[in-house]
C-alpha cells in the first residue's frame, strides 16, 4: 500500500478522441482543467493549514514571555523570546518527567513487543482449535473503554504495592499494547510467503526455529512498527497515568503538562514551550513510521 | 475412553506449538485483562466506594468492609432516581457524539483522500502537512486548543473581527459539545485520510477506465467504483472509529479540565468522574459504568460484523 505510486495509464494515454476535437483545447482522460487544479490547491492548501495551526500557534504562544500573551498575540512578535524554553529545560520537573515517560514508553513497547511476537506468529501461520476466539479476544480488548480497567486495576495494583511504579504502568499499558501489537504482527507475518516456513521446515526447523530464524528477521521492518507504536501509545496516554502514578517525580510528561496549568498558576507560556519539548521528539518518531503504521493498522483486518 | 486419550494425544502432538506460541499472550491477557475484568464485574455487584475498600493508613491495616448488593448498582444506573440526568443524558450525547465525529472524520478524511490521490504538484508536501494533528500527541494539541478557544483567545477574535456571536466556548454548555466535536474531527480526520488514500491507491485504475468507457458520470464511478473498491478498509475504520470516538477520554478530560463541564461528559469521562474525580470515590458505580459501556460496545461490533456479513464482507 504505497502511497505514492499514481493510478497507472491515468495520464499517459493519447489524448484526442474524435468527438472532442470540437472543443479549443482538448483535454485527455484524467487530466484537469486550470481552474480544477487551482481549486485543488486552495483546498488543500486551506485543509493543511487548518491542520498545521494549532501546532504552530503553541509554538508561537511559546515565544511569548507573559503569562497572558496568548489574549493578545500581536504583541508577541516584538518580544520574541526563547526564555520559557530554558526556564522550563532549568527551572521545573522537565527532565525528570521526560525520563519517567522515556523508561514507561520503552518498557511498555518492549514488553508488548516481546510477548506479542510469537503469538502473531502463531495466529497468522497455525489453525488452531481457539484460533478464533483468541483472535476475537485480542480485537474485544481494544474496545475497553479505560474506565472498565481502570478501577480494579487500581484496586490489584494499590493492594500489590504497584502505584506509582514504573513497572505498574508498563503492566497497565501491556493490557492495550500487547493485543494490539500481537493484531499488528499478525498483519505482517500474513504479508511474509509461506513457502519460507516450508523450505525451513523441509531443512528440518522446528515451527519454533522457523520462527526464530527465518521469520523474524524477516519481519524486522514490522516489529520496528510494533515497538514505535507502543512506544507513543504509552507516551501519548493520560487517564491512567495521571490516575496511577501519584508523586510528581513519578509524573509522565502527558500528567506533568496538565500539572502545569494548575499548579503554576496558569503559566500558560511555559505550559506552551513544554508542549513544543514534548512534541517535538514524538513527531519526528512518528514521521519515521507514518507509512508503515497505516498499512499495518488495516493491513491484519482487511485480511484473513 | 481409549479412543478420547488417543483424540486428545494426537491433538496435543498437532498444536503443542500453536500453544507454546500463542500462550504468552493468553497468559498477559488472562492476568492483566481478565482477572481485573472478572475483579470489575466483582466489583459492580458491590457497594465499593473509596470509604470502604480496605486500604492502610500508617501501619493499620484496614480491611474491606463493602457488601455485595447483587444487581443493584445496574438497576440504579439504567432505571434508578435521576437516573435521566446520571446516565441517560449522557448516553443520548454520547452516540450523537460518536455518529458526528464519525461522519465527520469519514467524510473528511475521504474527501482530503481523494484530492490526495489525484495527479498533483506537491502532493507529498500536502499530505506530511495533513497528517500532523494526528503525528504530535493529542494532550499536547488539546492544550492549544484551549488557548484559541479561551475566551478572548483567537478563535473569538476571529469571530469578533467578522462580527459574529463569540461563544464562550470552554464554559457555554452547547457551545462546549460544539468545541469538543470540533477538536475531536481536527484530531481523527489524518488517520481516516491517511488509510482510505491507501485504500482508493489499491483500486485497479481499469475499473475507472471501463466505467468511463460505459459513459458513468463522475458520481456513478463514485457510487459503484470507488465506494464498493474501498469497502474493505472502510468497514475496518469505520469499527476503529466509533471504538476510538467512543471511548475517546483525553480530549473531553483535557479540553475542559476539572471545571467539570457535566454537559459535554460522555460516559467514559463521565464513569471516570465517579471513579477518581471526586470524593468518595465510587468505586462500584463507576465499574459498573465500564460494563455497560463495554457491553454496548461489543453488542454493536456483534450487529456491525452481521451487518458486513451480510453484505459479504468482514472486517476480522
Amino acid at each position: 500500500m504505497s502511497t505514492t505510486t499514481d493510478r497507472p495509464g491515468a495520464a499517459a494515454r493519447p489524448a484526442a478522441r474524435p468527438t472532442d476535437v470540437r472543443n479549443a483545447k482538448i483535454r485527455s482522460r484524467g487530466e484537469r482543467s486550470r481552474g480544477a487544479t487551482a481549486l485543488l490547491h486552495t483546498a488543500l492548501g486551506l485543509a493543511a493549514l487548518i491542520a498545521v495551526f494549532p501546532v504552530l500557534w503553541i509554538f508561537y504562544i511559546a515565544l511569548g514571555p507573559d503569562e497572558t500573551d496568548y489574549l493578545h498575540p500581536g504583541k508577541i512578535l516584538g518580544k520574541a523570546t526563547f526564555a520559557n524554553f530554558t526556564t522550563v529545560l532549568n527551572h521545573t520537573d522537565f527532565l525528570t518527567w521526560f525520563g519517567n515517560s522515556l523508561i514507561v514508553a520503552g518498557g511498555t513497547a518492549l514488553f508488548g513487543v516481546l510477548v506479542a511476537a510469537s503469538t502473531g506468529y502463531a495466529v497468522s501461520r497455525m489453525k488452531f482449535p481457539g484460533l478464533r476466539p483468541l483472535m476475537w479476544s485480542l480485537l474485544a480488548t481494544q474496545m475497553f473503554p479505560i474506565s472498565v480497567l481502570i478501577v480494579p486495576m487500581y484496586y490489584i495494583m494499590a493492594n500489590l504495592g504497584l502505584l506509582d511504579s514504573y513497572g505498574g504502568l508498563i503492566l497497565v499499558y501491556a493490557t492495550t499494547t500487547v493485543p494490539y501489537c500481537a493484531w499488528l504482527l499478525k498483519g505482517y507475518f500474513d504479508t511474509i510467503p509461506a513457502e519460507i516456513d516450508e523450505a525451513g521446515r523441509v531443512d528440518g526447523l522446528s515451527p519454533f526455529g522457523t520462527f526464530w530464524r527465518l521469520i523474524l528477521p524477516l519481519a524486522r521492518p514490522g516489529l520496528a512498527v510494533a515497538v514505535f507504536y507502543s512506544f507513543l501509545t504509552a507516551w501519548a496516554e493520560v487517564p491512567f497515568a495521571s490516575t496511577f502514578m501519584l508523586s510528581s517525580d513519578k509524573y509522565t510528561l502527558a500528567v506533568g503538562l496538565s500539572s502545569f496549568v494548575s499548579e503554576h498558576d496558569s503559566q500558560w507560556n511555559l505550559m506552551a514551550a513544554t508542549a513544543v519539548l514534548i512534541a517535538i521528539p514524538v513527531t519526528a518518531l512518528f514521521y519515521l513510521v507514518q507509512k508503515n503504521l497505516v498499512t499495518g493498522l488495516t493491513a491484519g483486518a482487511a485480511k484473513s | 475412553m481409549t479412543a478420547l486419550v488417543q483424540r486428545l494425544k494426537r491433538s496435543y502432538s498437532t498444536y503443542w506449538y500453536a500453544y507454546a506460541m500463542a500462550a504468552p499472550v493468553v497468559i498477559v491477557l488472562g492476568v492483566l485483562v481478565a482477572y481485573p475484568l472478572g475483579r470489575g464485574i466483582y466489583l459492580t455487584l458491590t457497594d465499593a466506594t473509596s470509604l470502604n475498600v480496605g486500604h492502610t493508613i500508617g501501619v493499620n491495616h484496614i480491611p474491606d468492609s463493602f457488601k455485595f448488593v447483587g444487581l443493584h448498582n445496574y438497576q440504579d444506573v439504567l432505571f434508578g432516581q435521576g437516573s435521566y440526568d446520571r446516565f441517560w443524558s449522557h448516553f443520548i450525547w454520547t452516540v450523537s457524539w460518536t455518529v458526528i465525529c464519525v461522519g465527520l472524520h469519514f467524510s473528511l478524511g475521504l474527501g482530503l483522500a481523494m484530492m490526495l490521490n489525484q495527479k498533483l504538484r506537491g502532493r507529498t508536501f500536502y499530505r506530511l502537512l495533513l497528517i500532523v494533528p494526528w503525528a504530535v500527541p493529542s494532550f499536547v494539541t488539546v492544550f492549544s486548543w484551549r488557548l484559541m478557544l479561551a475566551d478572548g483567545g483567537l478563535v473569538n477574535m476571529l469571530l469578533g473581527s467578522l462580527h459574529l456571536p463569540q461563544p464562550s466556548w470552554l464554559e457555554d454548555p452547547l457551545a462546549q459539545k460544539a468545541a469538543a466535536i470540533l477538536v475531536n474531527t481536527w484530531c481523527g480526520v489524518p488517520f481516516m485520510m491517511v488509510s482510505l488514500l491507501g485504500g482508493l491507491q489499491a483500486i485497479p485504475a481499469e475499473l475507472y477506465e471501463a466505467a468511463e468507457m460505459d459513459g458513468a458520470s463522475a458520481w456513478q464511478r463514485f457510487r459503484y467504483v470507488t465506494l464498493p473498491g474501498l469497502r474493505p478498509v472502510t468497514s475496518t475504520v469505520v469499527l476503529l472509529g466509533v471504538i476510538w470516538t467512543f471511548n475517546q477520554f483525553t480530549i473531553i478530560f483535557l479540553l475542559f479540565g476539572k471545571t467539570n463541564a457535566p454537559d459535554a461528559q460522555i460516559l467514559v469521562t463521565w464513569a471516570y468522574q465517579l471513579g477518581f474525580g471526586q470524593l468518595p470515590r465510587d468505586y462500584a458505580q463507576s465499574a459498573t459504568y465500564g460494563i455497560i459501556l463495554l457491553s454496548i460496545l461489543i453488542v454493536f461490533t456483534g450487529f456491525y460484523q452481521r451487518w458486513l456479513k451480510r453484505n459479504d464482507q468482514t472486517a476480522i
